[in-house]
């Protein structure tokens, strides 16, 4: 690769580094065609994990971080004093055969800044998607991040080829966009989201192909005063509403050459890693948006301790869960209990009384079910009432190893 | 007395599954068996022990065989016949029973072998090397168990058209776009040099890190020490490690610095100005698009006078005007312009177009049978369909049957109740019947009928296209 080239894609590549979603997840199994190359195996491969302990399963880059709008949380914002750099369609084709033959990566993830016009940008993504999948007989997985206000005829050519696709919405609520993304729309991002919802709904009909790893999104947490309980809500909504497949937090990162309108210091990592338990909770586990919020203080999750604790914290008149009895439902609510540990309890189940030794040998984290968990053989009836049974189950605050 | 059963080195699940049918017709309890490995087998050899029958069992247990006999625990057999006895002796659901000790330790076994395969599925990293013909791609890999066989199928179905070789301490891989040879163990020297792009692919791996994240537990739980030695980006690690507490400082000092303005208006309008501003400029966008329906080879595009008086939309194109890339030039396109001469209409001053631009069709031998478009095509093609009209403005839009209805209306209607002039899509318009519908009616008498009744309905339209003032 030329040293030109190599610029580019170390301009392109940090400027995607800020989007934390990453899944190559939930495609179709695909193998390749005699002479292609290319599979989707529908769990995704990371392939390699960067010091910040984020998987690289994909080669995610930009088209061109040359971009319209000014949004002030992007790095790639117009205003921006950061180098710019821009890919043909042919070398993003190049450099996404070249790492895949060498199974670096699952698939592309190309996003981009908007350059000319909307329509023109999604074009170019779609061509790459296009010249992949035709040309090359690449059956790898593409995820092409939408262009919310290209035409619908563009959206729906680039679901042709792509995996995935997804419309970043940025941030929860209509307030902050108006604040921090004056020149964003965000009606333009909702009818995208719902154009493409429609047409991932009449494909399956259809049994077309169509974005058949479903759409994704992501929010930028913590970039302004929205609470989590605001976050989820919006989740909860684009869950119900636009059958989004994944939500992606991605806490907001101090980018160099920040707007003045952002905060200067980022938002606790932490606050990310709740917001997902949250959002695996309301997902997988039938918690309401409210359930969760409960939990918390003032709309915020606790920080100290994961949102299934604290709602049965909360909600200590519900435990000790008999293991032996406990519907399904209920025992999804024991912290400690995982749903895939919860399905192999009820099949023991049926055959034999489980003692407290068996449960553990069926769930890693069985230290915080301890007074929430009634066994044949244990009975923690009394430590329910305790008043210092938070502190007894927050982890002690650890110190950072400056070795690591 | 014990029984002492010697099995080879690795995964040797046809030597297990001989021993364990022999050693279960004979009722040989578990507790009597030292199993071992790494000999020539010696009780169960070659033609040694007849064939014992097979093993009525689970596929679950069948398959967890599978998985655990490529594990190095010496025990493993030992477990696996100890599992199948009591499986066989009327624990038949043994399975399910996760909280079993036995069970729960063939399982994390299991789970340890799958892992093994997965980080082989996805730190195996090929080199290019030049060889006659194109590029054979090597790799060399260290799994921790015996998993080579296991995890073979993943890269013959991803790099089916590459030629490439795995080479491993415990054996090897080789394809050549073909075939697939399991050949023998090899060493590390065997493998490739370096590789032209991995210098890219280390840029890359350098670039996708954000300093403000850092984290290293969290990697090397996931992408453990082990495996570092033959990933190309693994030398970048501690060097990222080390500078991320500065780039982060920096990162936010530069914060403070005002950053250049440029004018929000003109990228504003740049953006809402985007839509073709031509029917060319359209057509050349349908033209270059993916067809949205089954079949289509080509698009068909419209063809008429901008500013027409009137403008028929028929159903789609046919077997004739794919071939020919221009509308209504087949059977039924014949009739509409013999209806069009009889009225007094000329085909040279009208706009003649499809709701849908290519021809769906199913192929059956040497015939390409003309499909119907479902309601979701028709819709793909309504914004191209609207804008079309948009340019070409007719004072009427004649829509020729009930897809034409649903391109222009975005509803089914039923064509022949709604028969004459109607709104269309924001267009004066008209409900007629598709002229293909006249060619299919086999009654000759009933055929006159409606071809009579088509032409009235072809001198309305001329009647009050001729109406409209502009």
């Amino acid at each position: 690769m030329a040293q030109s080239s190599l610029d580019k894609l170390r301009i392109l590549a940090d400027a995607a580094k800020y989007d934390a979603s990453c899944a190559s997840s939930g495609a179709e199994k695909r193998i390749a065609k005699p002479g292609g190359i290319g599979s989707t195996t529908g769990s995704g491969i990371c392939h390699s994990y960067t010091p910040d302990g984020r998987c690289v399963s994909l080669l995610k880059i930009l088209l061109t971080n040359y971009c319209l709008f000014d949004c002030a949380y992007c790095i790639n914002r117009r205003s921006s004093n950061v180098r710019r750099a821009r890919f043909s369609v042919d070398e993003v084709v190049d450099l996404t055969l070249g790492f895949y033959k060498r199974n670096y990566i699952e698939g592309l993830f190309l996003s981009s800044g908007i350059i000319r016009s909307p329509d023109y940008t999604m074009e170019q993504m779609m061509l790459v998607a296009r010249k992949l999948r035709r040309d090359h007989g690449f059956a790898g997985y593409i995820h092409l991040k939408a262009i919310p206000e290209a035409s619908p005829w563009l959206l729906e050519q680039a679901g042709l080829f792509a995996d995935r696709m997804s419309v970043n919405i940025e941030l929860a609520s209509d307030v902050s966009l108006k604040r921090l993304a004056p020149e964003k729309d965000s009606r333009s991002i909702s009818s995208a989201m719902g154009q493409m919802s429609e047409r991932i709904a009449e494909a399956r009909e259809e049994r077309r192909s169509f974005a058949p790893a479903g759409q994704s999104t992501q929010m930028i947490v913590g970039a302004d005063e929205t609470t989590d309980e605001a976050v989820l809500r919006t989740s909860a909504t684009l869950y119900s509403e636009y059958r989004l497949k994944r939500v992606y937090y991605s806490a907001f990162s101090p980018i160099p050459e920040a707007s003045p309108n952002l905060p200067v210091k980022a938002p606790p990592l932490r606050r990310e890693n709740r917001l997902y338990q949250a959002d695996w909770l309301l997902r997988f586990y039938g918690f309401t948006v409210e359930e969760i919020a409960a939990g918390g203080e003032g709309g915020m999750l606790d920080l100290r301790i994961d949102p299934k604790l604290a709602y049965a914290l909360k909600h200590r008149e519900r435990f000790p869960v008999d293991v032996n009895s406990a519907d399904r439902e209920l025992l999804l609510r024991v912290p400690g209990l995982g749903s895939r540990a919860v399905d192999k309890i009820i099949a023991s189940r049926r055959q034999t009384r489980l003692r407290w030794e068996d449960v553990a040998r069926l769930s890693g984290g069985l230290r915080r079910a301890r007074v929430f968990l009634v066994t044949a053989d244990h009975h923690p009836a009394r430590l329910i009432d305790r008043a210092d049974l938070r502190d007894r189950l927050t982890p002690p605050a650890r110190q950072l190893n400056l070795f690591e | 007395m014990k029984r002492r059963v010697e099995l080879q080195e690795g995964a040797d699940l046809d030597g297990f599954r001989r021993a364990a049918r022999a050693l279960f017709a004979g009722q040989v309890p578990p507790e009597d068996i030292v199993w071992t490995t790494g000999g020539i087998p010696a009780l169960f050899g070659e033609g040694q022990v007849p064939e014992a029958p097979r093993l009525a069992l689970p596929r679950a247990v069948a398959d967890l065989v599978g998985l655990v006999v490529c594990h190095r625990d010496p025990e493993r057999y030992a477990l696996l016949y100890a599992l199948i006895w009591r499986v066989l002796h009327g624990e038949r659901d043994l399975l399910t029973l996760a909280s079993d000790p036995l069970v729960h330790r063939l399982a994390m076994m299991a789970k340890t072998i799958r892992r093994d395969v997965h980080k082989m599925h996805a730190f195996v990293r090929f080199r290019a090397v030049p060889a006659d013909g194109g590029e054979h791609f090597v790799a060399w890999f260290e799994p921790d168990h015996f998993v080579l066989a296991l995890a073979a199928p993943f890269f013959v179905d991803r790099f089916r058209g590459m030629r490439w070789s795995i080479l491993t301490p415990v054996g090897s891989l080789h394809w050549d776009t073909v075939a697939l040879a399991i050949g023998p163990a090899a060493d590390r020297r065997d493998a490739a040099g370096g590789d032209i792009i991995e210098e890219s692919w280390r840029g890359y791996y350098e670039s996708a890190f954000n300093p403000a994240r850092v984290n290293p537990a969290l990697m090397r739980a996931e992408m453990p020490k082990r495996y570092w030695r033959n990933l190309p980006e693994a030398n970048l690690i501690p060097g990222l490690v080390r500078s991320a507490a500065s780039r982060v400082g920096e990162m936010t000092e530069r914060a403070a610095v005002p950053s250049a303005k440029r004018n929000p208006e003109k990228a504003v309008a740049a953006m809402s100005d985007q839509d073709p501003k031509t029917l060319e400029a359209l057509n050349s966008l349908i033209a270059a698009s993916e067809p949205m329906v089954k079949g289509g080879t080509r698009a068909v595009l419209g063809e008429g006078p901008i500013g027409a008086d009137i403008a028929f939309v028929g159903e789609q194109p046919g077997d004739q005007e794919d071939i020919e890339g221009r509308p209504f030039v087949g059977p039924a396109g014949v009739m509409l312009d013999r209806a069009m001469r009889e009225v007094g209409i000329a085909r040279s001053r009208v706009y003649v177009t499809n709701a849908v631009k290519h021809f769906k069709y199913e192929q059956r031998g040497k015939r390409r049978l003309h499909q119907s478009p479902t309601a979701g095509e028709v819709k793909h093609y309504r914004w191209w369909l609207m804008r079309e009209l948009a340019f070409v403005e007719p004072k009427l839009v004649v829509a020729l049957g009930a897809t034409a209805v649903l391109a222009l209306t975005g509803k089914a209607l039923p064509v022949t109740r709604m028969r004459g002039p109607h709104e269309l899509g924001g267009h004066k318009g008209f409900i007629t019947v598709h002229p293909s519908y006249l060619l299919r009616i086999p009654d000759p008498s009933a055929k006159e009928a409606a071809y009579a009744q088509f032409l009235d309905d072809l001198s309305a339209v001329r009647a009050l296209s001729a109406e409209v003032e502009r």
